[in-house]
């Protein structure tokens, strides 16, 4: 294999291992919530520290691959893609440390009634399937599929957007309940930068595949 | 010092005449790694690596004063002998400069001047040189025909073959991708790359991108003197030399 690319598949190689202890964050968020398990929530923030350290790390990976290969065409997508994607990977673990955050704030686990009515779970289960599909289209340079997360993202926002009334007039007749319905109003709009962020990456798997251009197009524009 | 150092110079001077040509360089090199010997044209960097395999001794008005180390012996001793010291240390220049016979005779010619005449020998040496130098695929059906017949690329890495054949330990690049097209140039640089494994590899370059792709470590001469020798990545991304900033960075003078 040339060098370079036996370069770039470390810089790929570190960049997953990242994503694994984001994705086990997210997952054990999801636990947390379910659980209101402020222990699960206490694990989620200490990994905080390990994430920051990979985002440093690829960081330096890439600025050491810029000044030693001078890469061009793909191999200068692909490196600008993994340095972008790494500063989305940070973000979605700061936001599964955010959903830990409101759990620990929680003094009882959530009223079943209310997590059926918002589709709390539903949107998280969606978010956890569309990164874990954002790393396949990543490792398998799949554009396809790239594209389709970002369509994908109206999901969670559809839940996001509705969310607010459902709590509300829950709220109404359980006026006890104003922090939990807090709380959990907290995770959904978590869960939705979650989505933003997938699609963000998403977005970046297009550009170093394709050499194209798809954010800041209006999502039907984006085919 | 925790690493083993192959090549190392001890406050070494050199003169050509009245010119003062190294000044005062201090240096070790990594065993088995890649180090690259960067800076402008008569900085002092060539005539540096020569010292390593004694390439300078034959030149009128060549002066030395300090110690040139290969494995801690000072290769400049009066009892060290100059064809020993070659078997040793391999040199590839920066035009490839096959011997006007066939690829066959090019690669065993170390062999036979040490009266190395065995068919088997001399096969096997072939095939593992020129295997090394990633060349035995192109040239196996035609090992008898002249070398002269190869492209540029294929000369150069013939003479890595040739230079591997006598299996030193170390090897001195003087440019050796400078007269290469770019395709030719990767394969040399993935060569050495491959090579770092078991030798230890000098190389001059022009070319700082190839510096960067190729070396462990970077040494940037200026004038005679050695400004700044560290990790190549180190030295690229964050230079602690002023004069090194500006040389990378294409500001100089």
């Amino acid at each position: 294999m040339p060098h370079i690319d036996i370069e770039i598949e470390k810089l790929k190689k570190k960049l997953m291992e990242m994503w694994d202890l984001v994705e086990f964050q997210l997952e054990q968020g999801r636990e947390a919530m379910r659980k209101a398990d402020p222990e699960i929530s206490k694990e989620i923030l200490k990994l905080g520290k390990k994430v920051n350290n990979y985002d440093v790390k690829i960081d330096r990976m890439c600025e050491n691959f810029f000044a030693l290969f001078t890469p061009v065409a793909v191999d200068l997508r692909t490196v600008l893609a993994i340095l972008k994607i790494n500063a989305n990977l940070e973000r979605i673990g700061d936001t599964a440390e955010g959903i830990a955050a409101f759990v620990k704030k929680l003094e009882g686990t959530l009223s079943p009634e209310l997590i059926e009515k918002v589709q709390v779970e539903v949107m998280y289960d969606e978010a956890l399937k569309m990164f874990d599909d954002c790393r396949a289209a990543f490792m398998y340079n799949d554009a396809d599929l790239a594209k389709e997360l970002i369509k994908r993202d109206h999901v969670l926002n559809k839940i996001y957007r509705k969310s607010d009334e459902i709590v509300v007039s829950y709220l109404e007749g359980e006026p006890d309940k104003i922090k939990e319905g807090l709380v959990l109003l907290s995770i959904i709009k978590k869960l939705e930068r979650v989505g933003d962020q997938v699609s963000n990456i998403a977005e970046e798997i297009i550009f170093y595949k394709d050499a194209e251009i798809v954010k800041h197009k209006k999502n039907k524009e984006k085919r | 010092m925790s690493k083993s150092y192959k090549l190392a110079a001890n406050d070494v001077n050199a003169w050509y005449g009245d010119f003062h040509a190294i000044k005062g360089i201090n240096i070790a090199l990594e065993e088995k790694a890649v180090t690259a010997f960067i800076g402008p044209s008569g900085c002092g960097k060539s005539t540096f690596l020569r010292l390593f395999n004694r390439m300078n001794d034959y030149i009128d008005g060549f002066r030395l004063e300090g110690e040139i180390l290969l494995d801690q012996k000072n290769i400049y001793k009066k009892d060290v002998r100059v064809d020993e010291l070659r078997k040793e240390v391999g040199m590839v220049f920066q035009k490839p400069n096959p011997f006007p016979k066939t690829i066959f005779e090019n690669v065993v010619y170390g062999l036979r001047i040490q009266g190395v005449s065995k068919k088997k020998v001399l096969e096997e040496t072939v095939e593992r040189s020129l295997k090394q130098a990633a060349l035995w695929e192109e040239v196996k059906d035609k090992l008898h025909k002249s070398a002269l017949a190869l492209s540029g690329g294929q000369q150069q890495r013939l003479c890595i073959a040739r230079a591997l054949a006598i299996e030193p330990t170390v090897l001195l690049m003087d440019e050796p991708a400078s007269a290469l097209d770019p395709i030719s140039t990767t394969k040399i640089e993935d060569l050495i790359y491959e090579l770092k494994n078991q030798y230890t590899i000098v190389i001059v370059t022009h070319n700082m991108q190839q510096a960067g792709r190729v070396s462990d470590h970077t040494a940037f001469f200026l004038s005679g003197e050695l400004v700044e020798h560290s990790k190549t990545k180190t030295l690229f991304t964050s230079p602690k030399d002023k004069r090194t900033q500006n040389y990378i960075t294409g500001r100089f003078g």
